[in-house]
């Protein structure tokens, strides 16, 4: 196969955002916050929105500012329904997140004849596009795909802010209290993670859609928590995942014909499944050791 | 308005079915989703309805065409391999609740995804009526739908009512159930099929995104109105009736709009309305409440306050010398000293406070509680002089008259508390 500039922009764009997603999902999933980010992922749409309304293009920093904004509306949301109102967690989630969705899908429809925006593109997303989506410079050169600068941008902020959190975050993930009790704000550390998954769900949702987002915050960690429960090979196995994703995915929809991001959670859901099922089977083969279990469990 | 007319008095038999259709899928969704939020499983509606899109496509493209009974077949299946996958990784691995159903929802909902662009770029023309499958568009209800949709919302609702006890055992005590010997397991089995069952018939109406709020949302805001089951019941399918009849009529009257996020919108709205006005539980209520027991509390520490400074003999207190005592919130202390003066249990002459004889009851009865409280707990829970100060602090503003009653006689009318104050009764003097 000869190489192919636009497979490759396509699979490296889209290795660059799961491993972003990865990244922010390794520590999502070990908060037992998994479903917050689906929910803020569904929650920003009333912000992306809002941002093309206003800015008129969908390259505008509004639609950033308006998705970030509405990402953090959505924790706060859930947390004031949890604490104040006393509704238990996951309903909470699930509460916020359907009204928010459901207040987005609305304005695009009201808006509809201002905003070069439907609600299928905003769930599905078509990376299928990126090669055509150009930066063009007031010189008129083109620059290459826009988005990918995007990704890449995204990956930077992601990969320097866990830098520079890791061990807060790390404290915090796996004991709060503990994390607290030694000074650390875990209330901010909370809400800068939760920027952070906003962030990263509106700079990826015109390529992989907002829904898919989710399948990439979540289904790599979870697939590599199978496999390992110590957390810096926890977080490479999560990367990689992204990229082997990203590649088979790519090819595989080439081969049938259909959503090039539907295909990576595809490819994604059937390694999770697989290791599942795989860590099950092993340890009644023989092979390596059975799955830790709680003695107090049983 | 004539559009209001023209949809509310159904003359239009169209509109009738659509109206029945969506109240009882809304009754049954409402019904078992309660269930489920009682349960603490609220997220598995979600997780089902993102997980039935393949199903509906697969039945789409074995039958070539919007068949309500493929459809309804396909979306079934998915479900039911979702719900089951949910509860096998449960069992066979590590991860926590959220990650399973995260992941299982998000896997479903992509390979649906690959689906329908398959069938986008099938070029098959009934292809348009799939969309509503995602958004949900409640006018599309046809009479032979309602029959299919309508039926087994019935049957939801029917088989709920008649085994609830086996179902309530399931949500609040299932080891209690086996104890007893009923099939908990096949119960489970049961309550599953409900649910997905419940999500199948919603999806045409509202949408597989936003299904989820049609089982969580009701059983949530009718909570807060009622402890009992029966009530809860009702009146999360009476939200949920409500709100599917607003987001029909909204599409109704402006045809672009998908019924979905309408009803989910009418939905929180009531949900709102319930979690800010609720007596007892609201937010509001919840908020006066507090404040009704701050402002007694101020009121009965001035009255101990004026009590203690009379009992050390140190004569008349100005207004001054209690502001400055109280003064990180002196706002509040004018405020409840103006109370005190206007419901007669203090005087107040040239700024110098003091009792009327109400107010200096009233005063020796806390003083009293006060004292009592701290001679109970030192004398019966052995707890040291210097450690029951701060319970007896909390009691005191809310022993009844007859703990009261209770403690004078176990405690055999006390003279003196265990600090070596007296206990001041009504008639002895200071």
């Amino acid at each position: 196969m000869s190489f192919d500039q636009n497979a490759f922009l396509i699979i490296f764009t889209a290795s660059l955002i799961s491993i972003s997603c990865g990244l922010l999902g390794v520590f999502m999933m070990l908060r037992k916050m998994s479903m917050t980010g689906d929910a803020i992922s569904h929650a920003v749409l009333p912000g992306i929105v809002i941002g093309f309304f206003v800015s008129g293009s969908q390259r505008g920093l509004e639609v950033i500012i308006g998705a970030g904004i509405l990402g953090i509306i959505a924790t706060l949301i859930i947390n004031w329904l949890k604490t104040k109102a006393k509704v238990q967690l996951d309903a909470s989630i699930g509460i916020t997140f359907t009204l928010l969705f459901a207040i987005g899908i609305i304005l695009i429809n009201l808006l509809a004849y201002k905003v070069d925006l439907d609600q299928e593109c905003v769930l599905y997303g078509e990376i299928a596009y990126l090669p055509i989506d150009l930066w063009i410079t007031d010189a008129g050169f083109s620059m290459g795909p826009r988005i990918t600068y995007l990704a890449i941008l995204n990956l930077l902020l992601v990969s320097t802010f866990i830098f520079l959190l890791y061990k807060e975050l790390k404290l915090t993930s796996f004991d709060e209290s503990f994390g607290m009790v030694i000074g650390l704000p875990a209330g901010a550390i909370n809400l800068a993670l939760m920027s952070m998954v906003s962030y990263t769900t509106v700079s990826s949702f015109e390529a992989v859609g907002a829904i898919l987002v989710v399948a990439l915050l979540v289904v790599p960690p979870a697939t590599a928590f199978l496999w390992t429960k110590k957390l810096i090979p926890l977080i490479k196995l999560t990367c990689g995942l992204g990229i082997f994703i990203s590649i088979t995915g790519y090819y595989l929809a080439y081969l049938v014909d259909s959503s090039i991001a539907g295909m990576m959670v595809t490819v994604g859901g059937l390694l999770f499944l697989g290791s599942a099922f795989v860590q099950y089977v092993l340890p009644k083969l023989g092979v390596g050791t059975s799955l830790p279990v709680n003695p107090l469990e049983r | 308005m004539s559009d209001f007319a023209y949809f509310f008095t159904f003359q239009d038999s169209s509109i009738a079915f659509v109206v029945i259709g969506i109240t009882l899928l809304g009754i049954g969704s409402a019904y078992v989703g309660t269930y489920s939020f009682l349960d603490k499983k609220a997220l598995l509606g979600d997780a089902i309805s993102h997980a039935v899109l393949p199903g509906i496509c697969l039945g789409f493209m074995l039958a070539g065409e919007k068949n309500p009974l493929y459809i309804v077949t396909g979306a079934f299946l998915s479900g039911a391999l979702a719900t089951f996958l949910t509860s096998w990784l449960k069992s066979k691995t590590r991860l926590s609740d959220d990650a399973i159903i995260a992941s299982i929802l998000s896997i479903f909902f992509g390979f649906g995804v690959v689906l329908l662009t398959v069938i986008q770029k099938s070029g098959n023309p009934e292809m348009a009526g799939l969309n509503q499958f995602i958004f949900g568009n409640a006018i599309a209800i046809l009479e032979e739908d309602l029959y299919l949709y309508g039926g087994l919302a019935i049957l939801i609702i029917i088989t709920l009512s008649l085994f609830r006890k086996e179902f309530n055992m399931l949500v609040f005590n299932p080891d209690f159930g086996s104890a007893l010997g009923y099939p908990m397991t096949s119960i489970r089995l049961v309550f599953n099929v409900l649910m997905i069952l419940s999500v199948v018939i919603g999806i045409q109406a509202i949408g597989v995104v936003l299904m989820a709020a049609l089982l969580i949302t009701p059983g949530a805001a009718a909570r807060f109105w009622t402890n009992k089951l029966g009530p809860l019941l009702i009146l999360a399918g009476t939200f949920s009736a409500i709100s599917g009849i607003i987001g029909t009529y909204i599409s109704f009257v402006i045809p672009q709009m998908p019924t979905g996020p309408w009803v989910v919108v009418s939905l929180s709205l009531l949900a709102l309305i319930s979690f800010l006005l609720a007596p007892k539980t609201g937010v509001l209520s919840r908020y006066l409440a507090r404040r009704k027991y701050l402002k007694s509390t101020l009121r009965d520490h001035l009255l101990k306050f004026i009590f203690h400074a009379q009992e050390e003999g140190k004569g008349d207190l100005t207004i001054e010398e209690i502001y400055g005592s109280f003064s990180h919130k002196k706002q509040e202390t004018r405020r409840a000293i103006n109370n005190l003066k206007h419901s007669g249990l203090v005087t107040m002459n040239q700024n110098i406070i003091n009792f009327t004889s109400a107010g200096k009851s009233e005063a020796k009865r806390i003083v009293r509680l006060h004292r009592l409280w701290e001679l109970y707990l030192n004398e019966y829970m052995n707890i040291a002089p210097d450690h029951v100060h701060d319970s007896a602090e909390k009691l005191e503003h809310i022993l009844t008259p007859e703990l009261e009653e209770l403690l004078e006689s176990r405690l055999n009318y006390p003279k003196l508390d265990p600090h070596q104050e007296a206990i001041p009764r009504d008639n002895d003097e200071l």
